[in-house]
Parts: C-alpha cells; structure tokens; sequence
C-alpha cells in the first residue's frame, strides 16, 4: 500500500495509545508526535485501548490541577488529516465508559478488527 | 490511617492491595489516576463495593474534574472533597500511607 509522491513514501502509521490522560505525560506527548507525522503527510491511525480511552472522555477541565487541558486538541485532529480513531469496545466496557461519553467522533471496534489493524499497519508507535 | 492511591486500578494493582491491606475503619483516597478506581460500572466495582462496608472513601474533585468525571460518574458513597480537605486527612490521621 505504499505511493510514491514528491514528497516520499506514504507509510499506514499506527499511534497506539494505552494510558490515561494527566497522571503521565505519555498520552499528551503521543498527540504532539501524531500532529508531527500528520505535517509529513502519512497515512495516520490512532487506537485508542486499555486506560488509553480515557484520554477521549468529554468535558475535561483542568484548572483544578493547573495543567494543559489538551483532550481539546483531539477535536482539532480532523484539520490535520487525522480522521480515523478507533477505540476498542472491550477496554470501553471494562471501565464503565460508553461511546456517548467521549468527546470525538471514533469507530468504536472489537479486539478482533483491533488486531488486524494493528497487523495491517506499517509503522506503530507505543504511548 | 490515611491510604492514597494515585494510580489507575486498570494499569496497576494498587488499589486492589491497599483494600486488601486496609484495617477497617481506615480512610481510603483517592487521587490522580487513582481516581479511575471510583466509576460505577467497571470491572472492579464489586472489589470497591465491598471495601465500602470497611473503610471511608474520598476521592480529589479537582482531579475527576480533570478527567471529565463528576459524581454521576461515581459509585455511592465515596465522597467528592477538595484540596483543603485533603489537607485535613493528612492532619487528622496520624499516619498516612501512599499507594504508589
């Protein structure tokens, strides 16, 4: 699935993300890097499982702990280019979260569909 | 005694070993990550359930706020406080341990 343009080679990259959001800094670093790979114009994918989903649960505020609210930044990905979230619905019902609850348009998908994503991606990286 | 647990029951057994390890009538925090382990509905809200006939919990609003959490989101019977009152635990108890 590889086409040549000026510019290089399009590679299907695959950001997975497995943290909740604010206790580390991972999940706020993978959206910088996502937002770097988006400027380099390839194929980008983001899942979203394990406390990863956290990350995409609506009305967030964090001026209580005088931190970066970056769950807005979720809603800006789409000007990027980087339209396909998917979310696995195993790691949804094990926390009690419902797609209603997130803040974004996702595919919400089984662990089945997850693994082939991950399998027909090209280029992972873990946060 | 005061217990913190500053992280997420679903990534790290933190919170499962602080329950287990409670003497009864301790008073249970939770902050941070930590804050995950008070949703209804998850996998471990039968654990919690349990633990509540045992010990009082807290959980920090600023930090449930954080994560777009409120108490809809929140089993019955542990209780939203803020910062000052975290401070009151910690003078209240005489000891407190962190879960990490």
């Amino acid at each position: 699935m590889e086409e040549e343009t000026q510019s290089g080679v399009i590679k299907k990259f695959l950001y997975v993300n497995r943290r909740a959001p604010h206790g580390t800094i991972y999940a706020h670093e993978a959206l910088e890097v996502v937002l770097i790979g988006a400027a380099f114009e390839q194929d980008v994918s983001m899942a979203f499982i394990d406390d990863g989903v956290f990350q995409l649960k609506k009305d967030q505020n964090t001026d209580g702990i005088d931190t970066k609210n970056f769950s807005k930044t979720f809603s800006a990905l789409e000007m990027y280019d980087v339209e396909k979230l998917y979310v696995e619905k195993e790691s949804l019902d094990e926390r009690g979260i419902k797609e209603d609850d997130l803040a974004v348009d996702v595919k919400v998908i089984s662990s089945s569909e997850m693994k082939k994503l991950i399998t027909e991606s090209e280029v992972i990286l873990n946060f | 005694m005061l217990h913190t647990v500053n992280k997420s029951p679903f990534e790290k057994n933190s919170l499962e070993t602080c329950l287990r390890l409670t003497e009864q009538d301790s008073t249970v925090l939770l902050i941070e990550d930590g804050v995950y382990g008070a949703l209804k509905g998850t996998k471990i809200e039968d654990l919690v359930l349990e633990s509540l006939s045992n010990v009082k919990m807290y959980v920090l609003g600023p930090d449930l706020m954080a994560r777009g959490l409120d108490k809809n989101s929140l089993i019955n019977n542990i209780e939203i406080i803020d910062y000052q009152d975290f401070v009151k635990l910690a003078v209240e108890n005489e000891r407190i341990q962190n879960w990490l």
